[in-house]
C-alpha cells in the first residue's frame, strides 16, 4: 500500500504502482483508493439486476477472475449515484448502470456491452398497483396516492414516470400525494405488493424475472403500463481506461453465452448474453432525459 | 337428601369436597399469578422494543426515508416462535399531528392516515400522546378493546418528532396462557391422584367408629348382649368416650333387665305362696276334722270290719294330703335351738347313704365354728334339700361342694354340682311349687327352701352354668 495518495497525478502514476498492487490483492477487502493501481479489477454493481444474491455474485466474480486473469472486485453501494459518482472518478473500472446515468454522463464514460434479454439489447419500464387494485388502468389514476420510485437515478425506476407526468403537462413534483424511494426495483415491488404504496415504478426485466421465479411477491402487483423498449441497461467504463482492459473486459462478456459457465450464470440472470452496443442504443432514454430536463 | 346420607359415604365426600376446593383454590392463584407475569414479561418486552425502535427510526424519519422505515419496523415484526404473544399486531410510526408516517399494516394504516378519524380503540390514541405522552412511553389500554398499545415518543435533539406505537392483541396471548392453563391442570389432576385416595382411605377410617357405634346402638334394646359386645373404639377421642358412656349404658340397662326378670319370679313365687297358704288353711280346718272323726270312732265303735277297713284307707289317705298340704305351707316353729356346727357334720351324714349310691364325692369348704342363733331344724332342711338336689343333679362319680362362711350379721350358703347346667328358660320356674327337672321327686324341695329362706329374710339366687350350677343362700340373724 505504498500509495494512498488519489489526486489526479495518481493517474500519471499507475503504471509504475503495477508491482505493489499485487501486495494489495493478498487483502480480502481493499479501500477502494487502491483501485488507482491497476492490478485489481473492480467492478461496480447497481439493482438493474437481482444484486442482492451473494453466492451467485461470488461465483461470478470467480467467472470474471479466470476469464481477465486478475483478481476482481465487486462493489456495490446502497444507490445508483455512488456507484456512477466512484465511476466517473475512475475509482471503478466498470460498473453495470442504468441507461439513464448513462446518458447522463456519456461523455465521461465507455459503452462496453449491452445485455441480451429474450433475444434483444431491450427491455421495458413498467408502472405497477397491487393486486387489489382492479380499477387503475395508467399512471393517471394514481394521482394523489404514494408512489414508490426506485432510485432517482434510474430509467425504469424514476425518469420513465416522471417523463409520462411531464409529457402529460403534470407537475411531477405535486401529483401524487406522496413519493418515496426504495434504492432497489426489487423492493418497490415489495412496497407496492404490501401495499405501503398505490403504485411504483419498476424495472421491466426485474419485473419479469421475479415473476418467473414465483415470487410472492410480483403475484401482489399488477403491470398497468408498459413503457417503449428501451436500451437495457449497459456495462460502462470508465472513460479513461487502457484500450487494452477495456477490449479483455468486453470479451470475456461478449464470450459469457458460449462458454458453459458463463451460459449457467447468464441462465441465473435470465439473460441470453451481452452484446455489442451502440449509443444511440440509449436514444429513447436521452429523449426522455432532455424532455424532463426542460419541461 | 344429602343430609340423610350415611356417614359412610358423608364424610369421605366432605374431604374430598375440601380437598377438590383446594385444588382449585390453588391452581386458579397460581394461574392469575403466572397471567400476571406473562403480561408484566409482555409490557417490559414491548417498552424495550418500543425503545430500541424509536432510537432506530430518529434518522429514517428525519431524512424522510420512508421505505427504510418501513423496513424497520418490518425487522421489529419477526415472529418468535417460542412466543407468539411478543409479537406486535400492529406498529405505527405516526407524526406530531398523529397522522400515520409508515405502518407495518400499510393497508389498513396508509401513509397519511389521521389517527383521528380511524374507528375503536386508535382513535383515542392521540390523546395518549399528548402532555407527558409527547415526550414519555407510555403504556395505553382502552376499556372493551381486545389491543393493548405502547407508545414510545421519537425525539431528535429534545425535539419531539412524533411516535412509535405498538399495538399488542390480547387474543396473541390466548394460546400461552390456554397452554399454561391446560398445564397446571395436568399437574392439578396428578397431584389430585395420589392425595384423593390417601383422603378417601383417611375419612373412610375416622367415619368407621361411628359408624360402629350406630350399628351397637341400632341393637339397643332388643339384642343388649350383642349390643354389650360390639367392638367399639377403645381411644380417647370424642368417639371413644362415647363408646365408653355408651358400653356403660348398655350394662345398666341390663342390669335393669335382670333385676326386673327376677322380681318377675318373685312376685310370682310370692303369689303363689299366698294362694298355697290360703289353699292349705281351707283344707286343713275340714281335714282335721275328718281325721279326729276317724280317731273317735276307731275308738269307740270298733266292730264292723268292713268300717274298720274302709276308714283305715279313708285315714291313710287324708293323712297323705295334710302331709302335702304341710310341705306346701311351710310354717316356722317361734321356738327351736340354735344352728350348731354339730347340725353340719349330721347333714352330710344323712345324705352321705344318697350319695355313695351315686359314686358322688360330697366335700365341705369352710366351717361353723359356734352356733347361730337360727332355728336348726329350718336350716337342716334347706341345706338337706339343697345337698340331696345337688346329688341328684351331679354326674354319675362327679362331685358336690358345700359351702359356709359367716360374715357379721349374715350366714352364707353354697351348694354346687357339676352335673348338667340348668336352662335359662327353667331357671325363672326352678322355685315354683311342683315344678320338677327330673323324673323321680314331686318338686316341692326347692319351693320349701324358698318359704324358708323367704320366712328368715334371706336371698335365694341360682347360677347355671355347663360343668356347675350353684345355689346360694344368704340368711341374716342378729347376735344375742
Amino acid at each position: 500500500m505504498a500509495d494512498i495518495d488519489d489526486s489526479h497525478d495518481s493517474f500519471t502514476r499507475r503504471r509504475w504502482m503495477l508491482a505493489a498492487g499485487a501486495l494489495a490483492a493478498a487483502a480480502p477487502i481493499r479501500p477502494l483508493r487502491a483501485a488507482v493501481q491497476r492490478e485489481r479489477v473492480f467492478i461496480g454493481l447497481t439493482p438493474v439486476f437481482l444484486d442482492d444474491q451473494v453466492s451467485f455474485l461470488e461465483r461470478w466474480r470467480d467467472w470474471f477472475e479466470k476469464r481477465l486473469e486478475r483478481p476482481v472486485s465487486f462493489v456495490q453501494r446502497g444507490n445508483y449515484r455512488e456507484i456512477v459518482d466512484l465511476v466517473r472518478q475512475g475509482k471503478l473500472d466498470f460498473a453495470w448502470l442504468c441507461g439513464y446515468p448513462f446518458v447522463r454522463y456519456r461523455r465521461e464514460l465507455r459503452l462496453v456491452a449491452a445485455p441480451l434479454w429474450r433475444g434483444r439489447p431491450y427491455y421495458q419500464a413498467y408502472v405497477i398497483v397491487t393486486g387489489d387494485d382492479r380499477d387503475s388502468r395508467s399512471l393517471f389514476d394514481l394521482r394523489g396516492k404514494v408512489f414508490a420510485y426506485s432510485d432517482p437515478d434510474s430509467n425504469s425506476g424514476y425518469l420513465y414516470p416522471q417523463y409520462l407526468l411531464v409529457q402529460a403537462g403534470e407537475n411531477p413534483g405535486a401529483f401524487f400525494s406522496r413519493s418515496f424511494y426504495t434504492w432497489g426495483h426489487r423492493k418497490v415491488v415489495e412496497a407496492v405488493s404490501v401495499g405501503l404504496a398505490a403504485g411504483g415504478a419498476v424495472d421491466g426485466y426485474i419485473w419479469e424475472v421475479l415473476n418467473d421465479n414465483g415470487s410472492e411477491l410480483t403475484r401482489g402487483t399488477r403491470v398497468i403500463s408498459r413503457s417503449p423498449l428501451l436500451g437495457h441497461p449497459p456495462f460502462v467504463a470508465r472513460g479513461d481506461i487502457s484500450q487494452a482492459e477495456f477490449d479483455r473486459f468486453r470479451r470475456a462478456l461478449m464470450g459469457m453465452a458460449s462458454d458453459s459457465e458463463g451460459a449457467t450464470l447468464l441462465g441465473s440472470l435470465r439473460l441470453d448474453g451481452f452484446t455489442d452496443a451502440q449509443p444511440a442504443l440509449y436514444d429513447g432514454i436521452a429523449r426522455m432525459v432532455s424532455r424532463v430536463a426542460r419541461p | 337428601m344429602i343430609d340423610d346420607l350415611s356417614l359412610r359415604w358423608k364424610i369421605p365426600l366432605r374431604v374430598m369436597a375440601a380437598v377438590l376446593g383446594t385444588a382449585l383454590a390453588v391452581t386458579v392463584a397460581m394461574i392469575a399469578r403466572e397471567r400476571d407475569e406473562l403480561r408484566q414479561s409482555l409490557t417490559s418486552h414491548a417498552m424495550s422494543l418500543g425503545r430500541v425502535m424509536a432510537n432506530t427510526l430518529v434518522a429514517p424519519v428525519l431524512h424522510d426515508d420512508l421505505w427504510r422505515a418501513f423496513e424497520i419496523l418490518q425487522s421489529g415484526r419477526e415472529p418468535h416462535p417460542t412466543a407468539p404473544e411478543l409479537q406486535a399486531s400492529v406498529m405505527l410510526v405516526v407524526d406530531r399531528d398523529s397522522r400515520v408516517y409508515v405502518s407495518s399494516r400499510p393497508r389498513e394504516f396508509p401513509v397519511g392516515f389521521d389517527l383521528r378519524q380511524s374507528k375503536g380503540a386508535y382513535a383515542l390514541l392521540p390523546k395518549q400522546m399528548e402532555g407527558i405522552g409527547a415526550r414519555e412511553q407510555r403504556v395505553f389500554e382502552p376499556e372493551h378493546s381486545p389491543l393493548f398499545f405502547v407508545t414510545s415518543p421519537l425525539i431528535a435533539d429534545g425535539v419531539p418528532l412524533g411516535h412509535v406505537v405498538l399495538g399488542y392483541s390480547q387474543d396473541a396471548f390466548r394460546p400461552r396462557f390456554v397452554n399454561l392453563v391446560l398445564n397446571t391442570a395436568v399437574v392439578t389432576l396428578l397431584v389430585l391422584l395420589l392425595i384423593l385416595p390417601v383422603s378417601w382411605y383417611a375419612a373412610r377410617k375416622t367415619g368407621e367408629p361411628l359408624l360402629a357405634l350406630a350399628e351397637a346402638m341400632s341393637q339397643v334394646p332388643g339384642q343388649l348382649e350383642s349390643a354389650r359386645l360390639a367392638d367399639l373404639p377403645q381411644n380417647r377421642d370424642e368417639i371413644g368416650q362415647l363408646g365408653d358412656a355408651f358400653r356403660r349404658m348398655v350394662g345398666e340397662l341390663r342390669k335393669k333387665e335382670l333385676l326386673e326378670d327376677q322380681m318377675l319370679v318373685s312376685e310370682r313365687l310370692a303369689a303363689v305362696g299366698r294362694m298355697s297358704a290360703g289353699i292349705a288353711h281351707e283344707i286343713n280346718n275340714p281335714l282335721g276334722g275328718m281325721l279326729t272323726a276317724i280317731k273317735t270312732y276307731q275308738r269307740h265303735g270298733a266292730g264292723d270290719p268292713l268300717a274298720n277297713q274302709t276308714l283305715s284307707l279313708l285315714e291313710r289317705g287324708l293323712t297323705q294330703i295334710r302331709n302335702t298340704v304341710a310341705a306346701l305351707l311351710v310354717e316356722t316353729k317361734p321356738q327351736d335351738r340354735s344352728f350348731a356346727p354339730a347340725d353340719i357334720d349330721d347333714l352330710l351324714i344323712l345324705v352321705e347313704a344318697e350319695a355313695h349310691a351315686r359314686s358322688v364325692t360330697v366335700a365341705r369348704e369352710g366351717v361353723l365354728e359356734r352356733p347361730l342363733p337360727l332355728p336348726a331344724t329350718l336350716l337342716r332342711q334347706i341345706l338337706l334339700n339343697l345337698l340331696l338336689n345337688a346329688i341328684a343333679a351331679a354326674d354319675e362319680g362327679g362331685r358336690v361342694r358345700l359351702g359356709l362362711k359367716l360374715d357379721p350379721g349374715m350366714l352364707r350358703m353354697t351348694v354346687c354340682n357339676d352335673g348338667k347346667h340348668i336352662p335359662d328358660e327353667q331357671l325363672a320356674y326352678l322355685f315354683e311349687p311342683f315344678y320338677s327337672g327330673r323324673e323321680k321327686g314331686h318338686g316341692l324341695g326347692l319351693w320349701v327352701v324358698y318359704q324358708i329362706v323367704q320366712q328368715l329374710g334371706g336371698g335365694l339366687s341360682v347360677d347355671s352354668e355347663p360343668g356347675c350350677t350353684t345355689f346360694r343362700v344368704e340368711i341374716p340373724y342378729v347376735e344375742t
